[in-house]
């Protein structure tokens, strides 16, 4: 697996003052003052012992051995637990890599999601057409890579029978998705099958929200929370695989939960 | 055979020794990427200094955490295995009864705890040791309760679901490094202690 710049183009300015804000201070600060290539990240700090590229490389390695580790250890078959109505948290966070206020404003009338890739229709689909299909519900635990979890309601369409409904390649390795805000990520195809993975277009009962991602997200309660994209506009079926934007910083692509 | 026998007698077998460095270094990488994944979103109302952490930041961090945690797990279980195996641990731990440990601790604490002998630990030595080892499984048990909360949900469920997991992982961090804290301290005291971990004897 190689990891490829297959994510649109993004505000640089925007990613380096979200990049910076996950530093410490001292840390933020040299990375401000000198802006040090993303890729050197890795070594800032208090590591600088060994040769950094050789170091971020090894890293890397272990990084993508750790990737086919859990695609082992994932059961297709095991679901997330399931929590009730009085468990979800309230006010639920909000997180990316912008201010809340800063989140896309997506038109919903002339919103169409695409699908591209290995699948057997292009046609797109329009937010009536969506709410249309049968739908489901979970309430389970978003777990982020910082730490933090918090437990949601999000209702939509079972992802599986949405990829059938497209005759999408299901023997292909990767499903991507491109998003309204120029973020993007992938997952692997067992789970995209997953039964609790869903294409959700309301959370607690009601449209999906701007800051959860309107005018729908991809819920992965088998995945960290960055691997749950939101505003998505393209769905991706392929064997060559998308990376992701923060998976191109280093975050584990598989990062299973 | 009489210039062997003038030596003194090897205390820690090579394994022991190999297996003793590994992990401190597993152990240091673990603790400073680990603090700096804290620092991400702190479970306490504290950050640990950039200063003492490995990474950078939260991605690097990580990609040092799931790298060293196979060092600290492979090593560890060759030591542990070793230990078990070959009547070691049981040999150098065992018995350590409560009586022998408050004796031991207050003459240490008025200084007075003898370490002539290095090949036998007293029961301080051995509670610490005790302690330190079973601190290193529960790290191990809890860090994997939080990594795979669901493929693992029954030992994220013994440990009282995600957010307490979170917490004996960090506590079980705090204790093993409130055993470095001492453990170097005594070594620097002691020098033969600290020369027999690299020689052997």
């Amino acid at each position: 697996m190689k990891a490829t710049q297959s994510w649109s183009a993004i505000d640089s300015k925007l990613l380096i003052k979200e990049v910076a804000g996950r530093l410490d201070q001292p840390t933020r600060r040299a990375f401000l003052r000198q802006s040090i290539g993303l890729g050197s990240l890795v070594m800032l700090s208090d590591c600088d012992i060994t040769d950094g590229l050789g170091a971020e490389n090894a890293l890397r390695a272990i990084s993508r051995m750790n990737d086919r580790v859990q695609a082992w250890l994932f059961d297709k078959d095991r679901l997330a637990p399931e929590y009730p109505e009085s468990a979800i948290t309230d006010p639920f966070p909000f997180n990316a890599f912008y201010k809340q206020e800063e989140a896309p404003d997506v038109d919903p009338s002339d919103f169409a999601l695409e699908a591209s890739g290995l699948v057997d229709s292009k046609a797109s689909w329009t937010l009536a057409e969506l709410n249309q299909l049968p739908q489901v519900s979970q309430i389970t635990r978003h777990v982020c890579i910082e730490g933090w979890s918090a437990i949601g309601q999000w209702s939509g369409i079972r992802f599986s029978d949405f990829l059938v409904r497209i005759g999408a390649d299901r023997r292909a390795k990767y499903v991507g998705f491109k998003c309204a805000d120029g973020y993007s990520t992938s997952i692997d195809m067992a789970t995209a099958l997953h039964p609790q993975t869903q294409l959700t277009l309301r959370f607690r009962n009601r449209t999906l929200p701007r800051q959860y991602g309107f005018p729908m997200k991809l819920r992965v309660p088998t995945k960290l929370g960055f691997k749950n994209p939101k505003h998505i506009t393209t769905i991706i079926v392929t064997n060559d695989f998308p990376g992701g934007f923060w998976e191109n910083y280093g975050y584990n692509w598989f990062s299973g939960l | 055979m009489s210039a062997v026998s003038a030596k003194p007698p090897r205390i820690h077998p090579l394994l022991v020794r190999t297996t003793h460095w590994l992990n401190a270094v597993a152990v240091t990488v673990m603790i400073g990427s680990g603090w700096q994944i804290y620092n991400a979103s702190p479970l306490f109302p504290f950050s640990f200094p950039g200063t003492f952490t490995i990474g950078g930041w939260l991605g690097g961090a990580l990609l040092w955490h799931f790298a060293a945690m196979w060092l600290l797990v492979v090593n560890g279980m060759v030591y542990l295995s070793y230990g078990i195996f070959s009547g070691r641990l049981r040999r150098k731990l065992l018995p350590l009864r409560p009586s022998d440990f408050v004796r031991d601790l207050a003459a240490a604490m008025r200084g007075r705890l003898a370490h002539a002998d290095l090949s036998t630990y007293n029961a301080v030595q051995r509670a610490f040791y005790i302690g330190v080892i079973l601190a290193l499984v529960l790290v191990v048990l809890s860090g994997l309760a939080i990594w795979k909360p669901v493929q693992l949900q029954a030992l994220t469920a013994f440990f009282g679901g995600y957010q307490s997991a979170r917490v004996v992982h960090f506590l079980a961090m705090s204790a093993i490094a409130a055993f470095v804290v001492v453990h170097v301290a005594m070594a620097l005291l002691v020098p033969r202690s600290l020369l027999a971990m690299f020689r052997g004897r």
